[in-house]
């Protein structure tokens, strides 16, 4: 069973479908039993960083994630929840994240090309950096779907993936059992469902 | 690099797609469902579900439509007709839509678009804009086209998106219907003015017209069509192919 963690942002609604849609029984759950009884974990996220990063701690998840963590139990941040594992993010002010990968998230301003659409929106291809089990079913350049106008800097060492947009963005990264997708998977079609299948495989 | 989108449009009347569907292979052409499952497959970027139901009923039949359409499609959809309150969003929104698209809505209310944005995001907020030239100057048309508000819509769009909007659907009322090519004209100055994705819509006819809308407007980011998918004069994946081959960045 896969534990959907809830603590009041995003729509979840996709996320859980798409784990109906490859045979994954997943719930939507803030109760730490529940997470702590469940195989994998997923750390969904919009918005901004400073207001999540407050409810994921007030809600006490933030712990909870840890804990999973330390444990070993493979545990995936998407978009803003990839974005909320790294150390610390600029967006709005300098907010603590979870620690679990290095890095810090930055504005994609300060790397694209001056001129260029923020947020990076919409379908883009994958570049691989390094063998990752969530490419088990992928092939290089297969596009996955976009929507953030932060990235995540200073983690090359985690980085699994990128994508071009004038400059290379963090698209995944990877930290033992913790994942990170800045895509949304669930909304990135077949190629989509095959990163969450590999990742209910791992 | 960011690929172009191929959006194909689907009108919804009471829970059934609208405008004459021909497919091969499909059980039943007027469910969206089976058609937004087709499309998916075909390759096409996103769909836009448009309700153009009057009736309460109908429109608690769209969004039982829409929550099964989410439920078995992975790619972003987009949801318009009769938005017209925050409260229309949040409605579509939990079915499982990623972007409202707001039209009329916007024109009565003007705080419309400000309000959504802040509530859920800019990238959630599209504007679509029904566009006609009068006496050379280009106007916004508010009831699906019918009424002229008398104003510009190049300045008009550009405050949506100052409010809040994160796309731009221009629909060319000109070029609609017309199948002789999209409305390059029009698209190029509403590019001018924005930084926001802007999506072409009216007068795709043919494969040609969309590599012409590419080729010519590489700030334009997607092309919307209905009839011509509906009826596969225009073949998704060939489109595609042809995007490909055209040096276009494509998703195949």
């Amino acid at each position: 069973m896969i534990a959907i963690i809830d603590y009041g942002v995003g729509n979840l609604f996709s996320l859980k479908s798409s784990f109906a849609a490859i045979g994954q029984e997943a719930v939507v759950t803030s109760d730490p039993k529940v997470i702590e009884a469940a195989d994998r974990v997923i750390l969904p996220g919009v918005g901004a960083f400073g207001d999540a990063a407050q409810k994921l701690r007030q809600s006490g998840m933030a712990q909870v994630v840890k804990d999973q963590a330390a444990k070993g139990k493979p545990i995936m941040g998407i978009c803003l929840g990839m974005q909320l594992l790294f150390d610390k993010s600029c967006e709005y002010g300098e907010h603590e994240g979870l620690g679990l990968i290095h890095g810090n998230i930055r504005p994609i301003s300060e790397i694209i090309k001056r001129g260029l659409k923020i947020p990076h929106i919409g379908w883009n291809a994958l570049i691989m950096k390094k063998e990752s089990a969530l490419f088990k079913y992928l092939s290089e350049g297969d596009c996955v779907y976009f929507v953030h106008s932060y990235y995540a800097a200073d983690c090359d060492e985690n980085t699994t993936a990128t994508a071009e947009y004038s400059a290379e963005l963090t698209a995944s990264v990877e930290n033992g059992n913790v994942y990170g997708c800045q895509f949304h998977p669930e909304k990135s079609g077949e190629v989509g469902l095959n990163i969450l299948r590999a990742f209910c495989e791992i | 690099m960011i690929t172009k989108r191929i959006i194909p449009c689907l009108d919804v009347k009471n829970g059934r797609v609208v405008k004459g569907v021909n497919f091969e292979g499909l059980s039943d052409v007027a469910s969206p469902v089976e058609l937004a499952k087709y499309y998916s497959s075909c390759g096409a970027d996103e769909l836009v579900f448009y309700d153009i139901t009057a009736s309460a009923e109908g429109r608690a039949l769209f969004t039982d439509i829409l929550t099964q359409t989410a439920k078995s499609v992975f790619i972003p959809l987009t949801v318009g007709g009769g938005i017209n309150t925050v409260a229309d969003f949040d409605r579509v929104l939990k079915c499982g839509a990623d972007k409202v698209s707001v039209n009329s809505g916007a024109i009565r209310n003007p705080d419309l678009v400000y309000e959504a944005a802040k509530l859920y995001g800019d990238q959630c907020v599209v504007i679509s804009a029904d566009v006609k030239r009068v006496d050379g100057v280009f106007r916004v048309f508010a009831k699906g086209g019918r009424v002229n508000t008398g104003m510009e819509a190049i300045e008009w769009i550009r405050r949506c998106v100052d409010n809040g909007a994160g796309e731009v659907v221009l629909n060319s009322i000109d070029t609609d219907g017309v199948k002789g090519g999209f409305d390059l004209e029009m698209l190029d100055a509403v590019c001018q003015v924005v930084n926001v994705p802007v999506i072409a819509s009216g007068g795709a006819g043919k494969i040609e017209d969309f590599l012409t809308l590419f080729k010519a407007l590489p700030k334009v980011d997607a092309g919307l069509a209905a009839s011509i998918f509906h009826f596969g004069e225009v073949k998704i994946a060939d489109l595609k192919a042809a995007m490909k081959d055209a040096g276009i960045p494509t998703r195949l």
